[in-house]
């Protein structure tokens, strides 16, 4: 693989006094392995990130030193398990700065605290013409629970347009807000197009509307630090495994007064107070959105991502990846037919583009040759890609580990790409 | 870089360039459209079916070269077969595909066309771009109007 079109900045850039890529990288056992004989260039941590030792050490030592169920277990080894998942469930909150741990529900993942909430608030608070307002960038995951229970419910949904280089309208989003808007669902930045969109801004305007606001952070939280206290919004949801935690465990926030006011999602064991078979009290927030056996060691997982990402530091992270970006977005401007999607101003490390005469699928396949993966496809976005006219994109998405050589692998392999397919 | 060379050999790319058959034939009786939801690529399949024969066959539909490649050559091979025979050969492409058998009996002459997508069952997650129209294909066959690479559970 040549690396001789590397600039000199890029040693530098990648590997700063304040960050170092090779320690960084050590830390994750899965780039050590190669692919068809290539050196991994894993370019697709925002669809799952890998997991550095730290996370995969704490599962490990969950299921082999302190692992039973948690809650009412009075013996040594499930109030261990108790503390870790409950511990961990503090260390989300100081992640988000959540004013109480009461306040941070686990789920399975973003999906399904989307999906809560879409219950939750399905079941008295949204009513027949109520209006929920969502945007063009969103994944199909803060579509779907919206659009069933606009089919169960007649509440309408509105869509915030965007532009052509895939930022949200914030005056046409002014426009949509009426009285009847009860919920804004919108992500924080774009699964498939990397777009951050203005949260402060789409939260304050709702607030001045009367409206709730629910943040899709699945994209956010891996690259920005959040806090919900300044955000001030309603609910923010992320996912466990694009923080380079494991995957089975999301996060839904809920201001404390809201997730007291909402009825349970799931019925069954933990979620309780007491149960007679004529009725039943339900638990206090969180455990009253947690039935079941929780996800224990996978809370305990993604505690240790979160205390990796935090040492780290997330402006040393920001910094970092921006740095990939704009060198990622130079090398495959310059490349004849290719095509980037998605041009905000405003953009974390996502990289979509469409290449003439290859299909994303092609390039993927073609790439794959190369070790470097991307993703290809519509990217659970497909109102988006239908926007640009496009049936899917390939998807270049850069985490913490990735340097300037991923870059220039993946620029190796589009020549490849195009040698093949003109 | 061999292997690669295998799946998009001259024949796919040409194919996948130039489609034939790349439209909707005048006289079309039976059309299903056929769609892999996870990748979003589609495509239509139109049939002339006059005594039991595959008068004419065309496709439209947008996807990557392995799914318009496969497209094209479906139509060049079943144009003129009987619909036993059209079905017989989805079954030996489709079982060569997922490396079941090679292809044998009566279809295996006419498979030796479609040897140029073999490349394909090196890639397990491409498959089903190959045999995306030929599935529509049996769709129209049985006068369903639509199928989904999801709804097989054979794929």
């Amino acid at each position: 693989m040549t690396v001789a079109t590397r600039p000199l900045a890029a040693s530098a850039a990648a590997n700063t006094p304040t960050f170092n890529l090779e320690r960084v990288r050590a830390d994750f056992p899965i780039l050590a392995r190669k692919v068809h004989g290539q050196r991994l260039a894993f370019l697709d941590s925002a669809a799952s990130a890998q997991k550095p030792r730290a996370v995969i050490d704490a599962i490990s030592h969950c299921y082999e030193a302190e692992y039973a169920n948690v809650h009412r277990g009075v013996y040594w080894l499930s109030a261990r398990a108790t503390q870790g998942y409950e511990g961990a469930r503090e260390k989300v909150a100081r992640f988000l700065n959540a004013r109480d741990a009461a306040e941070i529900i686990f789920t399975r993942n973003a999906t399904s605290a989307i999906n809560l909430v879409a219950y939750s608030l399905g079941a008295g608070y949204l009513k027949a013409g109520d209006e929920v307002v969502i945007s063009w960038l969103e994944h199909h995951s803060n579509i779907v629970p919206w659009q069933m229970l606009r089919d169960r419910l007649g509440i309408v949904l509105k869509v915030v347009p965007i532009n052509d280089a895939g930022e949200f309208l914030l005056d046409e989003y002014e426009r949509l807000l009426s009285p009847r808007t009860k919920l804004v669902a919108v992500t924080h930045t774009s699964n498939a197009l990397g777009t951050i969109t203005p949260v402060t801004d789409i939260i304050r305007l709702a607030h001045a509307a009367g409206a709730r606001v629910l943040i899709d952070g699945s994209q956010g939280a891996p690259h920005r630090q959040v806090d919900v206290q300044a955000l001030d919004c309603d609910y923010f949801v992320f996912t466990g495994h694009k923080v380079y935690g494991p995957s089975g465990i999301g996060v839904l926030y809920g201001k404390a007064d809201l997730l007291r006011s909402m009825p349970p999602f799931e019925g069954g064991g933990d979620m309780i107070r007491t149960v007679s078979f004529e009725k039943t009290e339900f638990a206090d927030i969180p455990n009253r959105f947690e039935a079941g056996t929780p996800p224990i060691a996978e809370a305990i997982g993604l505690a240790a991502a979160i205390d990796y990402v935090t040492a780290l530091g997330f402006d040393r992270i920001a910094a970092h990846e921006q740095a990939v970006l704009t060198y990622a977005t130079e090398r495959l401007s310059d490349i004849p037919g290719l095509r980037i999607v998605g041009t905000a101003r405003r953009k974390a490390s996502i990289l979509s583009f469409v290449l003439e005469n290859a299909h994303p699928h092609d390039i993927g396949t073609v790439l794959d040759e190369s070790g470097v993966a991307v993703r290809a496809g519509h990217h659970c976005a497909q109102p988006l890609m239908d926007r640009f006219g496009i049936a899917g994109t390939a998807r270049a998405s850069f985490g913490l580990y990735n340097g300037f050589d991923d870059v220039d692998a993946l620029v190796d392999g589009l020549r490849r790409v195009k040698e093949i397919f003109g | 870089m061999s292997d690669l060379r295998e799946l998009y050999q001259e024949v796919i790319l040409d194919h996948s360039r130039q489609p034939r058959n790349f439209r909707r034939p005048d006289h079309a009786d039976r059309e299903a459209k056929g769609d892999n939801p996870l990748c979003g690529d589609k495509v239509a399949v139109f049939l002339t079916i006059e005594d039991g024969k595959v008068r004419d066959v065309g496709f439209q539909g947008r996807g990557c070269a392995i799914s318009m490649a496969s497209a094209s050559l479906m139509t060049e091979i079943v144009k003129g077969k009987s619909e036993a025979e059209a079905r017989a050969l989805f079954e030996s492409f489709h079982d060569e595909m997922i490396g079941k058998s090679a292809c044998h009996g009566a279809a295996a002459g006419e498979l030796d066309k479609l040897t140029v997508l073999s490349g394909v069952r090196e890639y397990p997650m491409r498959v089903k771009c190959a045999t995306l129209s030929w599935h529509t294909l049996m769709a129209a066959l049985n006068n369903a109007q639509t199928v989904s690479t999801e709804s097989d559970d054979r794929l």
